[in-house]
């Protein structure tokens, strides 16, 4: 009875542990940059990246669409042949500009593709962050049926 | 608790291929409801991907990623790497699935 009691005893503290050992790695990841995300114009986002203007470079491609037919839905990716650190989508005229921020480890490539939400047509920014400096890529995608509004 | 996410990853030549569709309405605050009412904002803003216990991937989203967020990244691995995906939403809401490398 006793070394039953025991046992459970042992089993609910790894589980614990476990348990604690996964929020810890939670609470490690990056904090929201909601500076960032807030921002309502280029210039605002670029300075909560660290930026004033980075430069264009045709090392950094957005692959994205010429026209979205719905801005609900507008398929995005970056890729670069710089060693990205970090990538970020900017959609000039959106209500906030910052759409996605991504971090990557050394041994994740340069590349990323998501979806998101347009309000009208408006320039797309891809930025990436490599050996500290940002360089971007841009592209004006024409959008039929805005995403933002209900 | 959430809808589980969709993870498929596969390897090719030392570089896994990873794609992860979420399930989430990602509100984006600009939406009014019938009555015209804001609806208010309702998003995930941080996903972080794990192979093998280490970090291959952390995004953070603002309110205009799509409804149903899709990624795909891809970084150095191997067959049978254990992914482990984490996302958290704006009102603290978490969903954790995991997959293998196949």
């Amino acid at each position: 009875m006793n070394q039953q009691r025991r046992s459970l005893l042992k089993y609910s503290a790894v589980f614990g542990l476990m348990a604690s050992a996964g929020l810890i790695s939670v609470a490690q990841a990056e904090e929201w940059n909601k500076a960032a995300f807030e921002g309502k114009s280029l210039d605002d986002v670029f300075k909560s990246l660290g930026t004033s203007s980075p430069d264009k470079s045709a090392a950094v491609t957005l692959n994205a669409p010429d026209i979205a037919e719905n801005g609900a839905v507008v398929p995005v990716g970056i890729s670069s042949t710089l060693k990205a650190e970090q990538m970020a989508i900017l959609v000039e005229k959106n209500p906030s500009t910052l759409a996605a921020q991504f971090f990557l480890p050394a041994g994740t490539e340069a590349f990323v593709t998501t979806r998101i939400k347009m309000g009208q047509t408006s320039n797309v920014y891809a930025l990436v962050k490599a050996d500290g400096k940002w360089s971007m890529a841009v592209k004006e995608i024409k959008v039929t049926l805005g995403g933002c509004g209900g | 608790m959430s809808d589980p996410m969709r993870v498929r990853a596969t390897e090719k030549d030392g570089i896994v291929d990873v794609k992860i569709l979420m399930k989430h309405d990602m509100e984006s605050g600009q939406r009014k409801d019938a009555s015209g009412k804001v609806i208010p904002a309702w998003f995930i803003n941080m996903l972080n991907v794990k192979a093998n216990g280490k970090d291959v991937f952390n995004a953070q989203f603002g309110s205009a990623v799509s409804k149903d967020p899709f990624l795909n990244f891809k970084y150095k691995g191997a067959k049978g790497d254990k992914l482990v995906v984490n996302w958290i939403d704006t009102k603290g809401d978490k969903r954790t699935d995991e997959a293998t490398v196949s």
